[in-house]
């Protein structure tokens, strides 16, 4: 695994024990001693500490000094209001492609001069020349390679990084700058789980301590990759490259609600992002396939790339798993992907194709596992 | 007890042989969720596809060890697959089997061989 990359917590991974494997071109821990499914219920029930340093962290600096000028900048790349993103806020976004497919999902905060972004570890270079070769006459960019990135997420995530600065007073999608021993802490309220938590930025040297500090509080324990993939799906949260890619537009994905009625058709700032003529129209005509939830009525897990029919015995295939496993915590399997339209309807009793055999399942709302947010 | 290189144990009941996985391959699949199993009196050809097993990370198959006849399968993995981690030597086993002829087993691994076989 040579010509992969390590993050700065990489030795304290393999002190805990991890079982590490390629990731976006990272050595990543997919598990530690405790496993998937214990990791799982107790990132539910307690706390888990999640490495996500493999991901891009960029900064987007207006030329002008003026945070909207680089908002109104961004917004040429994202279906999404940014102008409206208060000072110390965050929101999900993704980039569209001139054909309304999604390029990548990620995250941006206004940090009241600037805009802070964390894009995926696998799309991270794209990304970054996407934002230099558009946001570059209005905005510098700058990328952030001295600071690694750490998720905190369950019912005692507050409590465990409240010891180590004061974050109680945030709410979910809150971001904020917060001095501690370990420097400044730069805090979102927000995660990839469905559960209550915090993303926080902290420079390289600091890391490994800080991590340290974080396990030796109450009930935090060292989460792995593996965990965090069934801890997201139980969430309803998409896998970029899984359940979304260049091929799947916002509306197909039923990633609508990220998209505001300003940057909709008749809005003040309607279209102006690539691919806004198709995503626009699928926004008032709809779309042929759409995202949903689906549990199968047994207990087979139907994985991604499982083909879903509309009956038994059915010719062809109207649908495909794009992320399927067992949810520790619903206690079942679980999948996302695409069907047909007419067969979108929460409820619907479709069938998957198993090991050859025609499996009962059931189109079901997301998330299978309510979220904890702290509103 | 003697052991395949599929990571099987096979314990010999009189003429009955009790199949399940080693302790290694439980730690190796990780947690185990779904486990679908023969129907019984189905006769079986070494190395055909008998259990399917699901664990947190992938699918994978548990081949008939030896020629026979499948005579009882552990219906409780079916309602309980976290078993199969628990206690895979001794009441997560999979299936027995009439097996056509014992000395199969003959130039199976014993412990000891087995031991070094996963290194």
């Amino acid at each position: 695994m040579s010509d992969l990359k390590r993050t700065g917590l990489y030795d304290l991974h393999l002190e805990l024990g991890a079982k590490m494997v390629p990731f976006a071109g990272y050595e990543m821990p997919v598990q530690y001693p405790l496993g998937v499914m214990k990791e799982h219920i107790h990132t539910r029930e307690n706390a888990g500490l999640f490495d996500v340093s493999h991901m891009g962290q960029v900064l987007v600096r207006p030329k002008s000094g003026d945070v909207a000028d680089a908002a109104l900048a961004f917004e040429t790349l994202v279906p999404v209001s940014l102008l409206a993103l208060k000072e110390g806020r965050q929101r999900y976004a993704m980039f569209t492609n001139d054909a309304g497919g999604i390029m990548d999902d990620l995250m941006v905060a206004n940090r009241g001069d600037h805009l802070f972004v964390v894009v995926n570890a696998a799309c991270k270079d794209a990304d970054i020349a996407h934002m230099q070769a558009n946001l570059s006459d209005a905005c510098a960019i700058e990328v952030i390679e001295d600071r690694s990135l750490l998720a905190l997420q369950g019912p005692l995530a507050e409590a465990a990084l409240n010891g180590i600065a004061p974050v109680a007073d945030m709410k979910f999608m809150d971001v904020a700058v917060v001095p501690s021993e370990f420097g400044d802490l730069w805090v979102s309220r927000s995660g990839y789980t469905g559960e209550d938590g915090f993303e926080v930025s902290v420079a390289n040297d600091q890391a490994v301590a800080f991590a340290r500090a974080l396990l030796a509080a109450d009930g935090v324990e060292a989460i792995g990759l593996g965990a965090r993939d069934s801890l997201r799906l139980e969430a309803g949260l998409c896998l970029y490259g899984n359940d979304i890619d260049e091929t799947t537009s916002p509306v197909e994905a039923a990633l609508e609600w990220a998209i505001q009625k300003v940057r909709r058709k008749g809005g003040d700032r309607e279209g102006g992002f690539p691919g806004a003529g198709r995503i626009l129209n699928e926004l008032e005509n709809g779309t042929s396939r759409r995202r949903v939830g689906i549990l199968p009525e047994g207990r087979a897990p139907m994985r991604a790339h499982t083909m879903l029919f509309a009956s038994e015995d059915a010719a062809e295939p109207m649908g495909e798993v794009t992320s399927g496993a067992f949810g520790p915590t619903i206690g079942r399997p679980m999948s996302m992907g695409y069907v047909a339209t007419e067969f979108a309807q929460t409820g619907t009793r479709i069938f998957a194709e198993v090991r050859g055999k025609r499996l009962p399942a059931i189109i079901a709302d997301m998330p299978f596992r309510p979220s904890t947010y702290k509103r | 007890m003697k052991f395949t290189e599929e990571h099987e144990w096979l314990r010999v009941e009189g003429d009955v042989v009790v199949v399940g996985i080693t302790e290694h391959a439980a730690e190796q699949l990780g947690d185990v969720v779904f486990v679908e199993l023969p129907d019984t009196e189905t006769e079986v050809t070494k190395d055909d596809e008998v259990v399917v097993i699901e664990s947190v990370k992938a699918a994978s198959d548990i081949l008939a060890p030896i020629d026979g006849e499948i005579v009882e399968v552990n219906e409780a993995l079916v309602d309980d697959p976290g078993k199969v981690n628990e206690d895979p030597l001794g009441d997560a086993w999979f299936f027995k089997m009439k097996a056509a002829d014992l000395s199969q087993l003959d130039d199976m691994m014993d412990e000891a061989a087995y031991k070094a076989f996963i290194g």
